[in-house]
């Protein structure tokens, strides 16, 4: 497989400010990688730095095994979808779809084919001739990738493109990119704060804090096997629990306050004897039951029950932490009542406290 | 069943108000009062202008002309004296227009690409700069007249109007810079991106995308340069001739002048035509004036 | 491998520095260049045309020996301060008037700020007109029966002032209370209903929650109306002409009749410099509390 865009060792400072950190990554050709992270993780100036909208301040960007470090923009082979659209206001969809190919002095009959066919991928072609404030935000969004669609690129660079949609929308726009990425075959690079976004559109997720890729790999095993605690925090809502305790017995068993749980049937590393660990457990990943099973189950209190449609929201008292269950929602619990959780190790994460990484 | 209406009693429906509350009566009342002083000058301009001097000399400056005349106006714009000069403010008007022009032109084009440098393309430096020029403005004119004299005369422009019309460009380049680079920040800055992408450089996004957005504050700007420039006294007298002053100067010169009889008809129709231009424009642009002098409120 | 700088840093953003080359000339050869200039050549004894003939603070103590010069501080404090205080407070009851919901809004500031759009030397003339002792105010008292009243502040040294102010206040004015006005608008309307719920008065609101929030619009508009009252120039001259005798005399017409007048370049320039310095102790507290506390707060 060749590889669409190599990123390496990529630095950008503002000033005293490291925003990027000597940054590596490779996407290959058609991959649709999901840059996810909280406000402020570089995710958005990464892409920036990619379509070449900033400079930056030291490695290398190469596209298409081009070096594009210092291209323009526009010469880079990229094509961009804004999170509030960027369509330009005084022209035209048409207008909006031709401005970069007559900048780009390409000839009348090649705008018009481009066009035609730009508007039938994203079926906007009644709208053509319509001002941008004429239409709806999911309007918008369509004619903002086909922008990018005109411009024949390999390359698609999306900015929170659907954080303006409301919530519908925003799942509607979702698979319709899904479906453009399986009939284009582009490479995209896309970047968002939304987990679902990110769960259900990338081939590989790279999850990214304080200028620094934490996990690149597919959503499943981003979820399942979160390579640290920041990972495992992030993912899923409402998101893991943590118990803190220790592992004992060669790491055999996970010690907890006055509970011990077997290891038997971890899936990760050899996990070994630590005095401080902390084991992670996904709110789907554990049952509610009345009867304890000896190093199976943590006993719990319940404290609220919230019931949410298709299944229900259990909070609880364990081992001293609070905690989330996701449970049938016919499975009413009384506040007060105590009751046992079940755990499956096998989808259980164990993290080591001090160096917060997965063993 | 029991009629529930019958037995809810009290206050029912929309809560009763009085016209001619004593709130009402407070804030009217001192808002006309207030208004009278305003309205006050305008109004004696006007009935001064239309009378003659023999009812000038008898009656009330408040009361309305009891034979209107427009000869006052006449003499105003094609005979009063400056000097020597009898040829009255319509060389003032028409020098003002010449300054007026070419001065709001060139002011506007240098500050709106200025800003838009300042929003969009930020190169090292340039915030120091837009600082020094926002505190700049502060300066007294008064600290700066003479080296500007200096300046203009070793570019062999000082006495002419191309001398006056550098420098209201140079001073109105803070206010008409804070005025634009704010409009511009307030635009999307993905709009800029975009057009980047777009392979869009710094004029082509300038003329084909941030200009056709950025009419009403043109439009702002223009009221603005319009009445300052027009309005302006200081530069007038200090760096054009006699035969160039600006008409505020000739104004000045006409009803101040110690020479000759007073003729307070003609001087108030000199002064109402002075400030004709600028009240036009406030009337005219309404509420776009007000965001003009807003802006200029607006900190750097 | 690793290389990300330009080639050619300076010829990178040509464009951009190409439009920003008169802002640079103009801040570093006007705005610095001129007055260093003049602070500089207020220490020579510079008369018909500049020269470098350094003679110390002697062009200051002549300055400040002089009457005429002591006069124009002490109108200009006067008439600073009272135009100051009277239309910040002006402005902001006008603004708070406006404010409650009025009807004909538009018309009443139309009538308030159309003022502002006149020059100062329309305005200088019309109240020269208005207070004029023959024609204005006073004969027209006068001839309603109150044969002694008397209103000639433009003719009477001890007041002159006060007949600049009233013509000052009212070029101004609106332009405060459209300030304001904005101000107040932009204070979150929830303010009002919490207040409203909690039975605060009105008036108690405005002075204990909305006048402190409005603390950065009062404090603008004290800079503005301060720097501009230290450039007053054209309205004396319109109005007055410094006069009666010397009483109404400014700065501002100081610093122009020693520099094209008198052919006493020195003194006008140390004039200019004083001028300076009086928007600097304006200033610099001002943008210490705006943009200093910032950085620390």
């Amino acid at each position: 497989m060749t590889h669409s865009i190599q990123v390496k060792d990529l630095t950008l400072d503002f000033g005293a400010v490291s925003v990027l950190k000597k940054l590596n990554l490779d996407v290959a050709e058609g991959e649709f990688i999901v840059l996810l992270g909280p406000s402020g993780c570089g995710k958005s100036t990464l892409l920036n730095c990619l379509a070449g909208l900033l400079d930056i301040t030291d490695g290398q960007i190469w596209i298409k095994g081009k070096n594009v470090t210092w291209a323009e923009p526009s010469e880079r082979g990229i094509g961009m979808v804004f999170q509030s659209y960027a369509l330009y206001p005084q022209m035209t969809v048409r207008g909006n779809l031709s401005f970069g190919l007559k900048n780009a002095r390409m000839a009348q009959s090649e705008i018009d084919k481009r066009i035609a066919r730009a508007a039938e991928i994203l079926q906007i072609q009644p709208l053509l001739d319509r001002k941008p404030g004429a239409l709806s935000g999911g309007q918008r969004q369509r004619v903002a990738i086909g922008r990018a669609l005109v411009r024949d690129v390999d390359v698609f660079l999306f900015d929170e493109p659907l954080s303006n949609l409301d919530a519908k929308l925003r799942s509607e726009l979702r698979v319709e990119i899904k479906r453009l990425h399986a009939q284009l075959k582009n490479t995209m690079v896309y970047v968002t704060h939304d987990q679902i976004e990110a769960l259900t559109l990338a081939d590989r997720i790279a999850v990214m804090r304080g200028g620094v890729i934490q996990q690149l790999a597919a959503p499943q095993e981003i979820y399942n096997r979160p390579s640290n605690l920041f990972v495992a925090g992030f993912i899923g809502s409402p998101s893991m629990n943590f118990l803190h305790g220790s592992t004992i017995d060669g790491g055999r068993a996970f010690q907890l306050q006055g509970t011990r749980l077997d290891l038997t049937g971890y899936e990760g590393g050899a996990v070994g004897t630590r005095d401080r660990a902390i084991i992670g457990l996904r709110p789907e990943h554990l049952t509610v039951q009345d009867h304890a099973e000896p190093g199976q189950t943590i006993p719990a209190v319940v404290e609220i029950d919230e019931p949410m449609g298709a299944d229900s929201l259990v909070w609880l008292k364990a081992a001293g932490a609070q905690m989330s269950v996701r449970v049938p929602v016919e499975q009413r619990m009384a506040p007060g009542t105590t009751v046992h959780l079940k755990v499956d190790i096998a989808k259980a994460s164990i993290f080591d406290t001090a160096s917060e990484l997965r063993v | 069943m029991a009629d529930l209406s019958a037995t809810m009693t009290g206050p029912r429906g929309a809560k009763p108000r009085r016209v001619l509350s004593g709130r009402n009566i407070m804030v009217y009342g001192t808002l006309i009062v207030v208004s009278l002083y305003y309205i006050l000058p305008l109004w004696v301009m006007v009935m001064t202008s239309l009378k003659g001097m023999p009812e000038i000399r008898l009656g009330n400056i408040f009361a309305p002309p009891v034979e209107v005349t427009f000869q006052p106006w006449v003499k105003a714009w094609s005979e009063a004296c400056t000097g020597l000069n009898c040829d009255g403010l319509s060389r003032g008007f028409w020098n003002s227009v010449q300054i007026l022009i070419p001065s709001v032109v060139l002011s506007i084009i240098v500050a709106s690409v200025n800003g838009y440098a300042l929003v969009n393309w930020r190169f090292k430096g340039s915030d120091v700069f837009f600082t020094i020029l926002i505190f700049g403005s502060f300066i007294p004119y008064q600290v700066m007249l003479y080296p500007i004299v200096i300046l203009l005369r070793e570019m062999g422009i000082y006495g002419t109007l191309w001398g006056l019309v550098l420098v209201h460009t140079i001073f109105g380049m803070p206010i008409l810079t804070l005025l634009f680079r704010n409009y511009f920040s307030s635009l999307p800055e993905e709009l800029f991106k975009a057009a980047r992408v777009d392979g869009a450089g710094f004029w082509g996004i300038y003329f084909q995308i941030m200009l056709p957005m950025s009419l009403p504050i043109f439009v702002v700007a223009i009221i603005l340069q319009v009445t300052g420039i027009w309005n302006d006294f200081l530069f007038g007298v200090v760096y054009t001739k006699p035969d160039l002053y600006p008409m505020t100067v000739q104004l000045n010169n006409i009803v101040n002048s110690v020479q000759g009889v007073k003729e307070y008809n003609v001087n108030m129709a000199a002064t109402l035509l002075t400030g004709l231009v600028p009240l036009i424009v406030y009337f005219v642009s309404g509420k776009l004036f007000v965001r003009g002098i807003a802006a200029g409120a607006v900190k750097g | 491998m690793a290389q990300a700088k330009h080639p050619g840093r300076l010829l990178r953003n040509l464009n951009a520095k190409i439009a920003a080359v008169p802002m640079v000339l103009t801040t570093l050869v006007v705005f610095l260049g001129g007055t260093i200039w003049t602070v500089v050549y207020s220490f020579t004894n510079s008369k018909l045309l500049p020269r470098t003939n350094f003679v110390g603070f002697d062009q200051y103590e002549r300055l400040w020996d002089s009457s005429r010069w002591i006069v124009s501080i002490q109108n200009l404090l006067v008439f600073g301060v009272l135009s100051l205080v009277f239309t910040i407070v002006m402005g902001f009851v006008l603004a708070v008037l406006m404010d409650q919901k009025i009807r004909f809004e538009d018309t009443f500031r139309t009538i308030m700020l159309y003022p502002f759009a006149l020059s100062f030397i329309v305005t200088g003339l019309v109240w020269q007109w208005i207070l004029n002792p023959e024609f204005g105010i006073e004969s027209i008292v006068r001839s309603w029966g109150w044969e002694s009243f008397a209103f000639d502040p433009l003719n009477n040294p001890e007041v002159v002032l006060y007949g600049l102010l009233i013509a000052g206040l009212w070029q101004g004015t609106g332009f405060v209370m459209c300030i304001m006005l904005a101000g107040l608008r932009g204070i979150d309307e929830d303010i009002w209903k919490a207040a409203r719920v909690d039975g605060i008065p009105t008036w108690k609101t405005y002075v204990l929650i909305i006048i402190p929030m409005m603390r950065p619009v009062f404090i603008t508009t004290l800079v503005l109306v301060a720097s501009g009252i230290i450039k007053l120039y054209d309205l004396v001259v319109a109005q007055t002409s410094g006069g009666p005798g010397n009483a109404s005399q400014v700065p501002a017409m100081y610093v122009y009749d020693y520099m094209f007048q008198a052919q006493n370049l020195g003194q006008g320039f140390a004039a200019s410099t004083m001028m300076l310095l009086s928007v600097l102790i304006v200033l610099i507290p001002w943008a210490y509390l705006e943009f200093g506390g910032k950085k620390h707060g």
